[in-house]
Formats: structure tokens, C-alpha cells, sequence
């Protein structure tokens, strides 16, 4: 019944080595400390990477773009065009010619040589501090297949990322997200997966029964969502690969919803509503044995763990309002820390730990927003007529979230959001979609 | 899988035979809760003489039609709220009278939210206003075991505009008469 099924597109693994180094690594100054808030993104530059390789022209362009996307697409980074270049290296080998880069105020130089034989393909480069005249870090190399050319593009301005802001990167990861199309009152909803950028979309349910707010498993093997495939809102579990899914047996209840994964993916942590009620509750998905985490004649909802598995952050009405609470992983005493004006909703812990993004709804707006998780120093990152369901992306310093407008004609689309505010923009989805769920830095 | 799972869940239930319309339940897993109760009222291509128990419409009190034209299929709650008005108690009332009476027919009761909130709370809160709705039938006299409850948050919206009129027709629980084994 599957309409579609995923392409494989990385079944070799891209494999990494690292290259012999022309001169010893170095660290200079070359660094943007993302904390302390970059206005003025830091000028690159990317000469088209080198087809070593007869016919691989097009790939290694193609790689290049993708490189330069990535970085400009942070906000921290800005591409200097190669209309600028006074000078392009004549093979990856070449000395670099710091001047020429230098008098063009390019601090960062990215170069790079593409090699295809049959459908293997070899991405190398090097990252250069242009200013202290040195390589940063040492050369890598990153094997794989043709098919995954985009991975190695991503797996490339992943390195400079981090070796640059000294965080992990993120662009080699995907997104399930929900699809929907159709008129407000008769939309048809299906899972769907892409890359962080909205590139290489397919989907991974057909559209034949609602579903809800997909979440990866930790390593992106996996989903788990709500599906209303039964008649009844039930949780399943998708094995990403295969796009086989079954049903979880939960507790008993008339509606099952809200799945998350454990963190070490061997359990799901969601709610159910018997006779108007929701509680959280745990199963173990390989014994089935379940635990019940609240007990409370109120709505508990939308869970999410800490990183170190040992906290779980909610939602709750028991005062009267939909709050954020905190409590132990086993169950136990929440305690509140949402105290701001408003509703607060759908909290994702962020994989760092420092923080807690949420959803708010106050005075006829939406707001995504961010807290320790202590409740303090809250900062709203958005605002329009209906923002919510965030997800963070893997090193925890961007935010997907729904954004819908309003009206018999409106609808969701996905857009993401740096934790500073800054650089929000639409990602591509070729029409409607909600419900993001950022997945793994992919090995 | 079958489209009209809801139906087909009571079809099992009941062990009903072929007169069985289970479009009752709207155009689909698509069209879903929308089309119901609403979709009976307004005739939406059902051919009414198709119903089984040989010719009810809308004009015959046993027929869910006229349990969804006349004695109301729906009632509605305020913002974030779960309790029931008068008004929707009086709806209620008929709704029991009818329940009571045609004691073949099972009924799903629906809970919505309007779109201005999160969506597994809209979820939850929709299975606040089913529930609340189901407990009041029990309480004049419906079988519980007759009384099923499934909550779709603010996912199948009747009204499409984003102001408090169209708001205030989505927050609602709409209790959708599954047809009974008669033949």
C-alpha cells in the first residue's frame, strides 16, 4: 500500500580519511564564536572544486554549490562571488596564493577536487585561515557513491563549520516532516522525509489516513508518529529503510499519541486520553512492558527527554493553563517552570541541554521561544499567527519549526530559525508541510 | 486499508450485515469528520433510499438524519473549555431520547478544537469534549458500551476562516450515528 519507496541513497557509507598534510595543522584565528551573537558574517571563499577525474565537471560543481549553500545558508558565513576572485588555484595541490584571497578580504578559502570512477565518488579539500596564511585543520577526504553527492557536499561544509565555530555542524542530516495537501477542511496528510535543506524529498506513508507529529529515533533509523490508520488515533513505528511500519501496543486507552523515543531508542514515551483524561506513559518496545509517568485529572502531553535520558520536560493544564513542567525520567513530582503570560506548549529539550524550546500562545499571537531549563531568561525567537511544534537541529543552535498563515486559504510551511533570532527562512517543501522533526548528524 | 476505518470498526463490532452504509461517515479518511453529521444534513450525494431500513430520511425520527437535522448532531464549547452550556445540554437530552430509542445504532462521538492552540493539546482537548459529552449521555441513560469517543484536535476543521466565528463552530463534539444491524 505504500505508494513510494525510499531510494537508498547512501547504502555505502561515505567514509572519511584524512589527508597527508601539506603543512602542520594549525589553529589560528579564524573562528566565529557563535554565543556572542555574529552580525557581520564572515567572508568565504569557494573556487570550484576540481574535477580530477574525466567528466566529473558537473558533479564537483555541483558539490561546490552545495558547500557555499550550506555556509551562506547559517547566516554566519558569506560567500564572496567568484566574479571577485583575482586568482583561482590551478590544481588542489597548488600553493595557495594568500595575497590574492587576502586582497579580496576572503578569511576563509575553501578548495576542493571531486574524483569519479564508475558511481564511487572521492570529495577532498582544504580550509585555509587566509589571514595567518595557514591550513586549519588538515585535509580530509570523504568516499562514497555518485548518488550521494549532496551527503559529501554537506559532509564537506559540515567540517569547515565546526572547525571554524568549534561546534559540531549539521547540514548532513534529514527531516521527517508531514505533508499536507488539499482545501482547510479536507486536507490529506502523509509522512514525508528530506534533507535539512528540502532537498531529496520522498514520502514514506500514503495520504490515505491522518498523521501526526513524526519524531526520528536517535540515531534516524526509525519514526514514530501518530497515525489514525485504525480509525483511532494509534501510534506506530517506521523503520525508515524499509518504510515498514507497525503498531505499538501501548497501554489501553481510546486514544494513543505524542510518541517519543527513549534515548537510547529502545522505548516510547507518550500519552493517552481514557474517558477525557491524558496522562504520559513509558513502554519498552522490545519487552512491551509498560510504566505510567503521571497521574493527574489534567492534560499531560507533549514530552521530551534531556539529552543525558535523566529529565522529562511536558505540557500541563493542571493549573488551569497549558505550562511546562519538568519532572524525573521514572515519574514523579513536576515541577513548573514555565511563568511568563500565556499558554506554553510542545517543549523540545535541546540536545546540547542548555535549553528548552516551546511553543507560546499569548495574546492572540504564537510565539517559538527558547528557556534554560529552569525556566529562566526566556527569549522569543518568532512571532506571527500561528508558530509552533519546534525541533532542533542536531548541534543545537537551529530551530524548525510549523508556521501557518492564516484563512481558508492558509496553511503550514516549515521554517527554521537561529537560537538568536536571527536568519529565519522558509525551507522548501514543494507545498504544504508541518510538523518538522530534525534527525541525527548522519555517520 | 479500508477508507472508512471508523465505520468499519463498528461494522466488526456489531457483526452488521451488507445494508450497512459506512460512507455514513463522510467522504473518507479525507473529508473525514467534516462530512459527518454535516454531510447527512445536507443530503451530500447520499442517496437516501440506500440507507437499509428500507427508506429513512431526514423526515422519519428514527433515521440518523433526522437525528443530525433535527435533534442536532453537534454542540459546541467555549475557548479552551470543556463544559457543557445549557444549550448543549438541552442537544444532549434529544440526542439520549434518540439513542435511547433506536437502540440498534451505535454512536462515535467526535471531538474538535479550533486551530488556536498546539496540536497534541488540541488532541487532548478534543478528548476532554468527546468525553464530556459521552458521560452526559450515560447519565440520561445511553449504555456506555454504545458510546465511543475519538478525538481529531484541530485537524478537521468544519469552518476554514481564522476568526472567532469559525472558531467557535469548530470547537465542538459531533456525535455521528453508526448504523445497526436491522436487516
Amino acid at each position: 500500500m505504500l505508494t513510494r519507496t525510499i531510494a537508498l541513497l547512501l547504502a555505502p557509507l561515505v567514509a572519511a580519511t584524512v589527508l597527508p598534510a601539506p603543512v602542520t595543522a594549525q589553529s589560528g584565528p579564524l573562528r566565529i564564536t557563535i554565543s556572542e551573537g555574529v552580525i557581520e558574517p564572515l567572508p568565504f571563499a569557494v573556487p570550484g572544486f576540481q574535477a580530477e577525474t574525466a567528466g566529473a565537471e558537473q558533479i564537483a560543481a555541483d558539490i561546490t554549490r552545495v558547500v557555499a549553500q550550506d555556509l551562506s545558508g547559517t547566516g554566519l558565513f558569506r560567500e564572496i562571488p567568484a566574479s571577485s576572485f583575482i586568482s583561482t588555484p590551478a590544481s588542489f595541490a597548488s600553493p595557495v596564493a594568500y595575497p590574492d584571497w587576502r586582497a579580496i578580504n576572503a578569511q576563509a578559502l575553501i578548495t576542493g577536487a571531486v574524483a569519479v570512477n564508475g558511481d564511487q565518488l572521492t570529495v577532498k579539500f582544504r580550509l585555509y585561515d587566509v589571514f595567518t596564511g595557514a591550513e586549519l585543520g588538515e585535509g580530509l577526504q570523504f568516499a562514497g557513491t555518485t548518488g550521494g553527492w549532496r551527503r559529501m557536499g554537506h559532509k564537506v561544509a559540515d567540517a569547515v563549520y565546526s572547525r571554524i565555530t568549534g561546534e559540531s555542524g549539521y547540514f548532513d542530516s534529514r527531516v521527517v516532516f508531514v505533508s499536507e495537501s488539499g482545501p482547510k477542511d479536507n486536507r490529506a496528510r502523509r509522512l514525508g522525509i528530506m534533507d535539512y535543506d528540502g532537498e531529496n524529498r520522498q514520502f514514506l506513508t500514503d495520504s490515505n489516513s491522518l498523521v501526526l507529529a513524526p519524531r526520528f529515533s536517535p540515531n534516524g533509523d526509525r519514526v514514530l508518529y501518530t497515525s489514525y490508520e485504525s480509525g483511532f488515533p494509534r501510534i506506530n513505528l517506521l523503520d525508515v529503510a524499509s518504510v515498514g511500519r507497525r503498531q505499538i501496543t501501548t497501554v489501553e486507552g481510546e486514544m494513543a499519541f505524542s510518541p517519543r523515543f527513549s534515548k537510547d531508542g529502545g522505548a516510547v514515551i507518550y500519552s493517552v486520553s481514557t474517558g477525557g483524561n491524558t496522562d504520559i506513559y513509558r513502554t519498552e518496545l522490545g519487552s512491551g512492558a509498560h510504566s505510567r509517568l503521571t497521574s493527574a485529572p489534567s492534560i499531560e502531553t507533549s514530552p521530551s527527554l534531556s539529552p543525558d535520558g535523566s529529565q522529562i520536560v511536558f505540557e500541563s493544564d493542571r493549573s488551569g493553563t497549558q505550562q511546562l513542567y519538568v519532572m524525573p525520567a521514572s515519574g514523579g513530582e513536576p515541577r513548573r517552570i514555565s511563568f511568563g503570560e500565556g499558554r506554553y506548549g510542545s517543549p523540545v529539550w535541546s540536545p546540547r541541554g542548555d535549553l528548552i524550546a516551546f511553543t507560546k500562545q499569548n495574546a492572540g499571537r504564537f510565539h517559538i521561544g527558547v528557556m534554560r531549563t529552569d525556566g529562566s531568561e526566556e527569549r522569543l525567537l518568532t512571532s506571527s499567527f500561528l508558530d509552533e511544534s519546534p525541533t532542533w537541529a542536531p548541534n543545537g543552535r537551529v530551530l524548525m519549526f510549523t508556521r501557518e498563515t492564516q484563512g481558508a486559504s492558509g496553511g503550514p510551511q516549515i521554517y527554521s530559525v537561529d537560537i538568536s533570532g536571527r536568519n529565519l527562512k522558509q525551507v522548501p517543501t514543494g507545498g504544504f508541510a508541518s510538523d518538522p522533526s530534525w534527525g541525527p548528524l548522519q555517520q | 486499508m479500508n477508507k472508512y476505518l471508523t465505520a468499519s470498526i463498528l461494522v466488526g463490532a456489531l457483526a452488521l450485515s451488507a445494508c450497512t452504509r459506512p460512507d455514513r461517515f463522510g467522504g473518507g479518511a479525507g473529508a473525514g469528520a467534516d462530512g459527518m453529521g454535516a454531510g447527512a444534513g445536507m443530503g451530500a450525494g447520499f442517496d437516501q433510499s440506500a440507507i437499509g431500513q428500507g427508506g429513512l430520511g431526514a423526515g422519519n425520527p428514527n433515521s440518523p438524519e433526522y437525528f443530525a437535522q433535527s435533534i442536532g448532531d453537534r454542540v459546541l464549547f467555549a475557548v479552551d473549555q470543556s463544559t457543557l452550556s445549557s444549550e448543549a445540554m438541552a442537544t444532549l437530552d434529544g440526542q439520549a431520547q434518540w439513542l435511547m430509542t433506536n437502540t440498534d445504532y451505535l454512536a462515535v462521538i467526535e471531538g474538535h478544537a479550533d486551530e488556536q492552540g498546539t496540536r497534541e493539546y488540541n488532541v487532548a482537548l478534543g478528548a476532554r469534549r468527546a468525553n464530556a459529552a459521552r458521560e452526559y449521555l450515560i447519565s440520561r441513560g445511553v449504555p456506555a458500551s454504545r458510546l465511543r469517543t475519538i478525538s481529531y484536535g484541530k485537524e478537521r476543521p468544519v469552518a476554514t476562516c481564522s476568526d472567532p466565528s469559525c472558531y467557535a463552530q469548530n470547537r465542538r463534539a459531533v456525535t455521528v450515528i453508526a448504523a445497526g444491524a436491522l436487516s
